[in-house]
C-alpha cells in the first residue's frame, strides 16, 4: 500500500485503541487502558459506533431495563439490567442527553450471569439505553427517565 | 377532623390543650387524611404516601450510602479524647441504643437537650473543640451511628410536668404553626394540611414520623444532613431567615416534632433524595 | 484519598456483600468515592473542581476474574455496583478499583 494509506490506517488503529471496539475485537481478555475515546464522545450514535463499530441495535423484550419513570433525584438514578439472552459478552449503559452518553460498560466473563445494577447521574430528562452484546449481535432496550426540579427538597 | 376545630384545639385561649391532647388530635388528623397508611409506616416519611419514589428509595436501601457513614461514626465514637475519656462515658448504656430518648427536657439546665447538643457537651466536658452541626462531617457520622444502634427502639418522649418543660414544648408547637418567610408558609401548611400533595415536583411528607429517620443521607447533597440542617433548609426554601443550629428555636421545635412521633420506632439514618 | 491496599489501619473504601443462592453469587458493593465529573465549579473560587472518578472496577472470585467494569464520571457519587456470577458459598471475592488520578483500593470477602 502507498504511504498515504499506510499512515491513515495507522492513525485509525491508534484511534481504535482508545475505544471499546479495540477491547471487543481481541479474542482473549486484555487489561487495556480505560477506553477514553468512547467515554469522551458527546453524540449518542457516535458513542454507540465507537463501542461496537456499528449502530445496529436490535430492540428486544429479552433485555429488561429497570429505571424509574420519574427520577427522585438526577444525581442518583438506580438502573438495573438483566437479560435472558445467552453468551452475553458485555452490557453498556447510554444516557442520550448526558454530556457524554456512554455512562459505563460491563465486560462479562464466562461465569457471569447477565445481570448488572448501578446508580447513575442524569443531567436532564433523557432516554436511557441498555445495550447487550450476545453471540456477536447487539440488542437493546430503552426507556425515558424524567428528571424534575423539586419544589421544597432544597 | 376539620381544620377549624383543629386550629381551635391548638390555640385554645386561656386553656392550653395538653401535649397528650395535641398528640391525639395530630394522630386523628392523619388517620382520617391517610386511612390506608399503617401507623408504623409513618417512620418512612414521604415514602409512606408516595409509591413511585418509595420504589426508588427501596432500591437505594439495598445498599444505602449511609452505611459508609455508620462505619465512620462507629470509629469516631470509639476514639478516645486527648484526656483518655470516651464518648460512652457521657451517655447512659454507653451511648448504645439511646437515640429514642432524645430530645429530653433537662431539668438541671432548664433546656431541651438534643443528641447532637449532648455530643458536643461531652466533647466540651473533655476538653475537645465542638463539631459542626451542618455539612455532614464527624457530628453527622456519630449521630448516624448512634441512630443506627437505636433502630427499632420506640420513641416515647415524656414531657415532665413542670412549667419550663411545657413552655419549651409550646414554643416548638407555636413555631410549627407560624407562617414564615416571603412564601408565608408554616410547617403545618406543608406537613399537616397539604401533606401528601405536590409542591412543584415534591410530595410533602406527613408531620408524624419526621424525626425517626435522621440524620439522612441526601442524594442531592451527597452527604448526611442533620435535622437542624433540614429545618434551616426548609426555612430557606420558603424564603425565611433560618435560625441557628442547636439554639432554642430548633431545639424546641425538635422537641415538639419528636413528641408528635411518639409510638414510632427509630429507623435512622435514612436515605432521601 | 486512600491509595494503597493492605494498609492495616485505613478503613477500606469498598464495602462488599456477597450471597450465594442456587449456584449463583450476587455481589453488591458500595464504594466511597467522590466521582467528581470535572464540571462542577468551586463556589468560592469559580474554578472547576478537577475530575476524580473511578474508571475501572474488577472482581475476582478465587483468583479468577469474573467481571471487569469501566465507569465514567456519570456514575453516582459513592458508587454502587451489583452483578451475579456462577459460584459457591465460601468463594473468596476480591474487588479492586482504579481511578483517573491513579489511586487504587481493594477489599476481600467470603461469599456467604
Amino acid at each position: 500500500m502507498n504511504r498515504r494509506k499506510f499512515i491513515k490506517k495507522s492513525l485509525m488503529t491508534v484511534a481504535a485503541l482508545g475505544t471499546f471496539s479495540a477491547l471487543l475485537i481481541k479474542p482473549k481478555r486484555v487489561y487495556a487502558a480505560w477506553p477514553k475515546a468512547s467515554f469522551d464522545i458527546t453524540d449518542l450514535s457516535k458513542s454507540i459506533n465507537s463501542v461496537y463499530g456499528h449502530n445496529n441495535l436490535s430492540k428486544t423484550t429479552k433485555v429488561k431495563l429497570k429505571v424509574p419513570d420519574i427520577a427522585e433525584n438526577g444525581a442518583v438514578v438506580p438502573i438495573n439490567v438483566k437479560t435472558s439472552l445467552k453468551n452475553v459478552e458485555s452490557i453498556m449503559l447510554f444516557v442520550e442527553n448526558n454530556p457524554q452518553p456512554l455512562s459505563s460498560g460491563y465486560m462479562l466473563s464466562a461465569k457471569s450471569k447477565p445481570v448488572i445494577g448501578t446508580r447513575i447521574k442524569m443531567g436532564q430528562t433523557s432516554t436511557v439505553i441498555a445495550a447487550v452484546k450476545s453471540n456477536g449481535k447487539v440488542y437493546s432496550a430503552s426507556k425515558e427517565v424524567k428528571i424534575t426540579i423539586g419544589g421544597c427538597g432544597g | 377532623m376539620n381544620k377549624f376545630f383543629f386550629i381551635l384545639l391548638f390555640f385554645s385561649l386561656g386553656v392550653f390543650a395538653s401535649p397528650e391532647e395535641d398528640l391525639d388530635a395530630f394522630r386523628d388528623h392523619f388517620k382520617s387524611r391517610f386511612p390506608s397508611i399503617a401507623f408504623s409506616d409513618y417512620k418512612n416519611g414521604v415514602y409512606s404516601v408516595d409509591s413511585s419514589s418509595r420504589e426508588q428509595w427501596e432500591s437505594i436501601e439495598e445498599f444505602p450510602p449511609y452505611e459508609i457513614n455508620i462505619e465512620q461514626g462507629e470509629e469516631l465514637f470509639n476514639i478516645p479524647f486527648k484526656n483518655g475519656n470516651i464518648y460512652a462515658s457521657c451517655f447512659e448504656n454507653k451511648g448504645i441504643g439511646i437515640r429514642q430518648n432524645y430530645p429530653y427536657f433537662d431539668e438541671d439546665t432548664n433546656q431541651v437537650m438534643t443528641l447532637e447538643l449532648a455530643i458536643n457537651k461531652c466533647r466540651k466536658k473533655n476538653g475537645e473543640k465542638p463539631l459542626n452541626y451542618y455539612k455532614g462531617g464527624p457530628m453527622a457520622d456519630i449521630s448516624a451511628y448512634m441512630a443506627y444502634t437505636s433502630r427499632g427502639n420506640i420513641i416515647n418522649i415524656e414531657i415532665p410536668n413542670n412549667e419550663k418543660a411545657l413552655e419549651a414544648y409550646e414554643d416548638g408547637k407555636k413555631l410549627y404553626f407560624s407562617k414564615k418567610g416571603q412564601l408565608n408558609f408554616s410547617c403545618a401548611d406543608c406537613h399537616i394540611w397539604q401533606s401528601g400533595t405536590k409542591l412543584r415536583a415534591d410530595i410533602t411528607s406527613p408531620g408524624i414520623g419526621h424525626s425517626t429517620h435522621f440524620p439522612v443521607y441526601r442524594s442531592s447533597a451527597g452527604r448526611l444532613v442533620t435535622l437542624h440542617e433540614r429545618f434551616a433548609g426548609c426555612l430557606n426554601r420558603i424564603r425565611a431567615k433560618p435560625y441557628k443550629a442547636q439554639k432554642d428555636e430548633y431545639r424546641n421545635l425538635e422537641y415538639f416534632v419528636t413528641y408528635m412521633s411518639n409510638g414510632l420506632e427509630i429507623n435512622g439514618p435514612g436515605s432521601r433524595k | 484519598m486512600v491509595a494503597e491496599a493492605n494498609r492495616e489501619n485505613i478503613m477500606s473504601t469498598i464495602k462488599i456483600k456477597a450471597k450465594e443462592s442456587k449456584g449463583s453469587v450476587t455481589v453488591r458493593t458500595l464504594i466511597k468515592h467522590p466521582m467528581e465529573t470535572g464540571q462542577r465549579k468551586n463556589k468560592k473560587t469559580g474554578e472547576k473542581i478537577p475530575s476524580h472518578f473511578i474508571q475501572e472496577v474488577t472482581c475476582k472470585a478465587n483468583g479468577e476474574e469474573v467481571i471487569n467494569v469501566y465507569w465514567g464520571p456519570a456514575v453516582s457519587k459513592n458508587p454502587y455496583l451489583t452483578f451475579v456470577y456462577e459460584g459457591s458459598k465460601g468463594d473468596t471475592i476480591e474487588l479492586s478499583w482504579l481511578d483517573n488520578q491513579g489511586n487504587r483500593d481493594s477489599n476481600k470477602v467470603t461469599a456467604k
